[in-house]
């Protein structure tokens, strides 16, 4: 059977202004795809951050809203909650999620909100100049931790995935990664199931894709991918933590 | 309907309810603690929603989820609590959206206290938030007075597309006066196609926003926010006068405040006291510049005096809207001291002939 390959209809023809290399643009391709996959679009309100995917209003071809940094969680919330019919998915980077928006993050989620989020974890803050992230690694240099992440000083990298599946509000929870073709397929299928749980009222999704900043790691793309592959996920593993499945939809 | 008695925080969150308001999100904080308990039991047997959220943070970032919808949504706190919305307020303000935001203020700053105060003036007619920006601010007297303000708010938050602030003291939450509900006149429905709901029904995609990266179009989006300003300034102010005309001096207060002045107006005139007027805004923003300058322009007046539970903030406005035509002097208490009308009247015989009566 012959394949086609165009845009979805769930992205507007606005060309993405991410970095060469950055996988903020391959996550919104799957994010539409899935949307288009289930038929929602004409139903779906996306919830943009604060962060490099601030735009995100300009390219999901969807109702879309521009929320305070961290708090699109809480904007997804009072969305949903007036329109439950409604579809609601967040797109929030790591600074936005584990770091201003903890708060936020963490009682959507345990709150069981029915709503779709996904997570970009790039271990550093990219729009402001890759400064520190919870989510950076240990011994990464990056603006703010110059001399390596010292976890005496900062702590330790925040494992959210891990963290949001020990709420019981929580329906499903995986980490995904977007180094290569296997893995971006793969996390394709988790953010569908993922809008499916909520078209299904299943309750709170959260999908973490492992994600390039080839920009702020002063890296060429495929070694950032390379990067992704051997680093972040040594340190993040990937799979599912949650999963509800059928059992208490 | 038949008056029934009241206390103030249940009395606006069913005023609210009455005009139609379809979602509350709130975190509790004293003395309002009353509102979001009144709505838990109210809301969900209306199937409407209620949520007490994790944070005020996330209070006003649901209200802005919910008013991008469309719907009717309200917020109510008391001082370090709207301190905290401040961010989502001005997100609202830029993004556009109707919502209303009740603030029973009590002593600050910082923790302060739990007394009624009014030292948020500042904050409340300022916009409070980063940026350039108003909040239409209601200031009621009374229970009776909250209740049809909160309902008029709802409409005029989706006229002008913005959110509006009833800025009650602590005493107003607390309490209890007989009310009379049921008699809401809406307005005309506003336009609400902006919305975001889903292209159902084929309308042109909703993005609701704040960010203008280019400061050509962020200006122009100011402009057209002051464009309604000037509008509000010409429709939607409101001022109560008493015993103005002809007065010697003008007292300006608002809230509680203003109920203990006029009190001590009605005495002076029943003893045969000195003639003092008192000019009570209605609305703070838009704030009656107009009958400020008036009542002060009036040749028999002397001086104009506001009197505030705060260390002097309204004052400001006054001297601004009086522009030196008289002189302006100050009397209040704060931390959560409420000034007593024997403290009034003897600052008003003070200025009116050298303490006699
Ligand atoms: C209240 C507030 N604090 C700080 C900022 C500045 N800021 C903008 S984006 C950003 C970090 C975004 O990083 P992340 O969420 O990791 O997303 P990325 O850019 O990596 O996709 C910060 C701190 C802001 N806009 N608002
Ligand atoms: S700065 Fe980093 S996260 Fe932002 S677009 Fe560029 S590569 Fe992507």
């Amino acid at each position: 059977m012959a394949k086609e390959c165009r845009r979805p209809k769930a992205l507007t023809d606005t060309p993405f202004h991410y970095c060469p290399g950055c996988t903020h643009g391959i996550v919104h391709r799957l994010v539409a795809e899935a949307i288009d996959h289930l038929g929602i679009r004409e139903k779906t309100v996306g919830i943009a951050p604060v962060g490099c995917a601030v735009f995100a209003y300009n390219y999901f071809n969807t109702d879309m809203l521009e929320a305070a940094h961290g708090r699109a969680p809480a904007v997804a919330t009072g969305m949903k909650r007036v329109r439950p019919d409604n579809i609601v998915f967040t797109y929030q980077g790591d600074g936005d999620l584990s770091s201003i928006g903890c708060a936020e993050i963490t009682h959507a989620a345990n709150r069981g909100e029915n709503i779709t989020v996904i997570f970009i974890n790039n271990a550093v803050y990219g729009m402001t100049g890759g400064q520190m992230a919870p989510t950076t690694l240990l011994g990464q240099v990056t603006t703010t931790s110059p001399y390596g992440r010292d976890p005496k000083d900062s702590g330790y990298p925040l494992h959210m995935a891990e963290l949001l599946a020990t709420t019981r509000g929580a329906a499903y929870i995986e980490r995904v990664s977007a180094h290569d073709v296997p893995h971006i397929r793969k996390a394709g299928q988790a953010i569908e199931k993922a809008f499916r749980y909520q078209m299904e009222g299943k309750g709170f999704s959260m999908i973490e894709v492992l994600s390039t900043c080839p920009t702020n790691w002063g890296m060429t793309p495929v070694q950032a991918m390379q990067w992704v592959k051997d680093e972040m996920v040594a340190q993040y593993p990937l799979g599912v933590y949650k999963d509800l499945g059928e059992k208490e939809a | 309907m038949a008056k029934i008695l009241m206390k103030g925080a249940e009395a606006i969150a069913e005023a609210a309810i009455e005009a139609g308001c379809q979602a509350y999100f709130g975190y509790p904080i004293t003395p309002q603690n009353e509102v979001p308990e009144y709505f838990a039991k109210r809301m969900p047997k209306l199937g409407r929603t209620f949520l007490q959220a994790e944070s005020e943070l996330a209070s006003i970032n649901m209200v802005y989820g919910a008013a991008s919808a469309g719907v009717r949504v309200m917020t109510s706190s008391s001082s370090p609590g709207i301190a905290l919305m401040q961010e989502g307020i001005s997100y609202l303000a830029a993004s556009r959206l109707p919502c209303v935001i009740a603030n029973f203020m009590r002593g600050g700053p910082g923790l302060g206290g739990i007394q009624p105060s009014q030292a948020d003036y500042f904050q409340a007619t300022r916009g409070g938030g980063n940026g350039d920006y108003y909040l239409v601010v209601y200031a009621p007297a009374t229970l009776q007075e909250m209740c049809d303000l909160t309902k008029e708010a709802f409409d005029v938050a989706e006229q002008y597309r913005l959110p509006v602030m009833i800025l009650a003291d602590g005493t107003l939450g607390q309490m209890m006066e007989p009310v009379e509900l049921g008699n809401y006149v809406p307005r005309t429905k506003a336009d609400m196609t902006w919305a975001a709901t889903g292209f159902q029904g084929g309308k042109p995609r909703s993005i609701i926003n704040s960010l203008y990266i280019q400061p050509e179009e962020l200006e122009e989006r100011c402009l057209a926010m002051f464009d309604t300003y000037r509008e509000i300034q010409a429709h939607e102010i409101r001022v109560e006068e008493f015993h103005v005309e002809g007065a010697q001096l003008i007292v300006g207060a608002y809230g509680t405040m203003a109920r203990i002045v006029k009190s001590v107006i009605m005495q002076l005139d029943q003893a045969g006291g000195p003639k003092v007027g008192l000019v009570r805004p209605i609305t703070l923003w838009p704030f009656p510049q107009e009958a400020f300058a008036k009542a002060a322009a009036q040749e028999s007046v002397q001086a104009v005096l506001s009197v505030e539970m705060s260390m002097g903030q309204m004052v400001e406005d006054i001297r601004l809207a009086v522009n030196g035509r008289k002189p302006v002097s100050f009397f209040g208490r704060t931390g959560g001291m409420i000034p007593t009308a024997k403290e009034v009247r003897e600052q008003i015989l003070a200025l009116c002939n050298g303490g006699k009566e």
